[in-house]
């Protein structure tokens, strides 16, 4: 698994099951969330932002600890491919921390009255996002990029820190931003109609990271590589 | 080879820094003449409402002393980066974690305790009541010396690149918002005359907890950051 060249070709392979998947799981979830799933009591048709802004959020959370576990693993081990996964990864977390922002926000305005408060939840996500930032734009700065793929290590390690408050931030300080309604044990907070398409866009969102993720370190991979062997041969079989 | 035990290693490594900052007083004044300029500069903003000065003095005071640490920072390992001393770091037989500690606990008495010294002042200028003052100092106490901690691993990850600074900024400037949250906060529920032992209790927390892991991972990025 660590030889670049497998990793290549494998992942290659396991593209287009996951884009595949993200789209059925995404139609069915977009179809249930917006058509089927009935109004909110409370908010209406408007609540439904739901199925983008809370799978968005998990992801921008979910993201960051790949990384931090990928951190680990090239630190201790040196594997090129997990090197590649944290920066391959740092702005697909960027984009979705982003999306749960403006999600938020836009959410916000009906709900709450006001685009932005700083809220415990609202403030760490937006931290979160500059975490990512910082992580891009060390990569980015540090020319030689094995180097940089430790350098960022650590860095995601340290930001780890981060996503405990993020996520107990609403039970923490008791502000605005409504406390979790999904709990894996107990009793679920919105009925099983709400749920279901929640739950499909979580895992729609998950198989487009996947996808994504797969893409970016391909790329990566044959840039890193742009000299070896196998690039050129494989370069070379695809002009021909 | 010479056997230089680690705790004399260390007080050696603090009191040269010591003696190289004293050396150059005119730049040891830099940091606390920012602080006290971007603190001066917000009442002139504001306006001279002295409630609206003394509702938002706490915040100020500590966004400044964020400003002025993260302003001095990158002097923490530049020089030592530039003529080699870090590579003999290194090479010492010692752990680098212990070395760098008693750099980051020199360039706090540097660059930290000057900002302690002159918070009080400010905190007078900006009308924070006299009985919130030891809670200010308490945070400043427990606060900056957490921010030199984490902004080593900064210093650290960033000492390499030619223009470090900006990116320094990105990288540390959001693991300064907890303190920044919780030293406010003691602060602003001092004046009201609420007990902070709960918000004091976390800063030392962090204090610790950096304390321990910090040097590591600045250790371990200045030996990325010289590969």
């Amino acid at each position: 698994m660590g030889s670049p060249r497998y990793f290549y070709h494998v992942a290659g392979k396991m593209i287009p099951w996951f884009a595949i998947s993200f789209l059925l799981t995404l139609i069915a979830g977009v179809y249930y969330g917006l058509f089927v799933a009935p109004p909110d009591y409370q908010q209406g048709e408007s609540y439904r932002i739901m199925y983008i802004h809370v799978p968005a959020a998990w992801m921008s959370m979910f993201i960051y600890i790949v990384m931090a576990v990928a951190g680990v693993i090239s630190l201790v081990w040196r594997i090129k491919i997990t090197e590649i996964t944290i920066i391959s990864s740092a702005s697909v977390g960027a984009s979705f921390t982003f999306l749960a922002l403006v999600t938020g926000s836009l959410w916000g305005k009906p709900m709450w009255g006001a685009w932005w408060v700083w809220d415990a939840r609202l403030t760490s996500e937006l931290l979160l996002l500059f975490l990512y930032l910082g992580i891009i734009s060390l990569y980015s700065a540090i020319e030689d990029k094995r180097v940089a793929a430790r350098a960022i290590s650590i860095l995601a390690l340290v930001g780890v820190v981060n996503i405990p408050i993020i996520h107990y931030s609403v039970e923490w300080w008791n502000t605005l931003h409504q406390t979790s309604s999904v709990t894996i044990t107990g009793k679920q907070a919105m009925p099983t109609s709400m749920l279901i398409p929640l739950l499909l866009m979580g895992i729609s969102f998950k198989l487009y990271y996947g996808a994504v993720v797969l893409m970016r370190a391909r790329a990566e991979v044959l840039e890193r590589d742009r000299n070896t062997r196998w690039v050129r041969e494989l370069v070379e079989g695809e002009i021909k | 080879m010479s056997t230089l035990s680690l705790t004399s290693a260390f007080t050696l490594l603090l009191k040269r820094d010591l003696v190289l900052a004293y050396r150059r007083r005119a730049e040891l004044v830099n940091p606390v003449l920012f602080f006290v300029l971007v603190t001066a500069m917000f009442p002139l903003g504001i306006g001279n409402d002295a409630k609206l000065i003394q509702a938002v003095g706490p915040g100020v005071i500590w966004v400044a002393a964020r400003l002025a640490a993260l302003l001095s920072l990158d002097t923490m390992f530049r020089s030592d980066f530039d003529d080699g001393t870090l590579e003999q770091f290194m090479l010492s037989a010692h752990p680098i974690s212990v070395l760098v500690l008693a750099k980051i606990l020199a360039h706090w008495m540097i660059t930290g305790l000057p900002l302690f010294i002159a918070a009080p002042l400010l905190a007078m200028m900006l009308n924070v009541p006299s009985d919130a003052i030891p809670t200010l100092m308490l945070t400043l106490v427990l606060g900056t010396p957490t921010l030199s901690l984490i902004g080593s691993v900064g210093v650290a990850l960033t000492v390499g690149l030619r223009r470090g600074g900006v990116i320094l900024s990105l990288l540390v400037l959001p693991l300064y918002v907890p303190v920044l949250i919780f030293a406010t906060d003691a602060v602003k529920t001092s004046i009201v005359g609420i007990p902070t032992s709960a918000q004091i209790s976390i800063l030392a927390a962090m204090l610790i907890g950096s304390l321990v892991l910090a040097p590591l991972a600045t250790a371990a990025s200045l030996r990325i950051s010289l590969s």
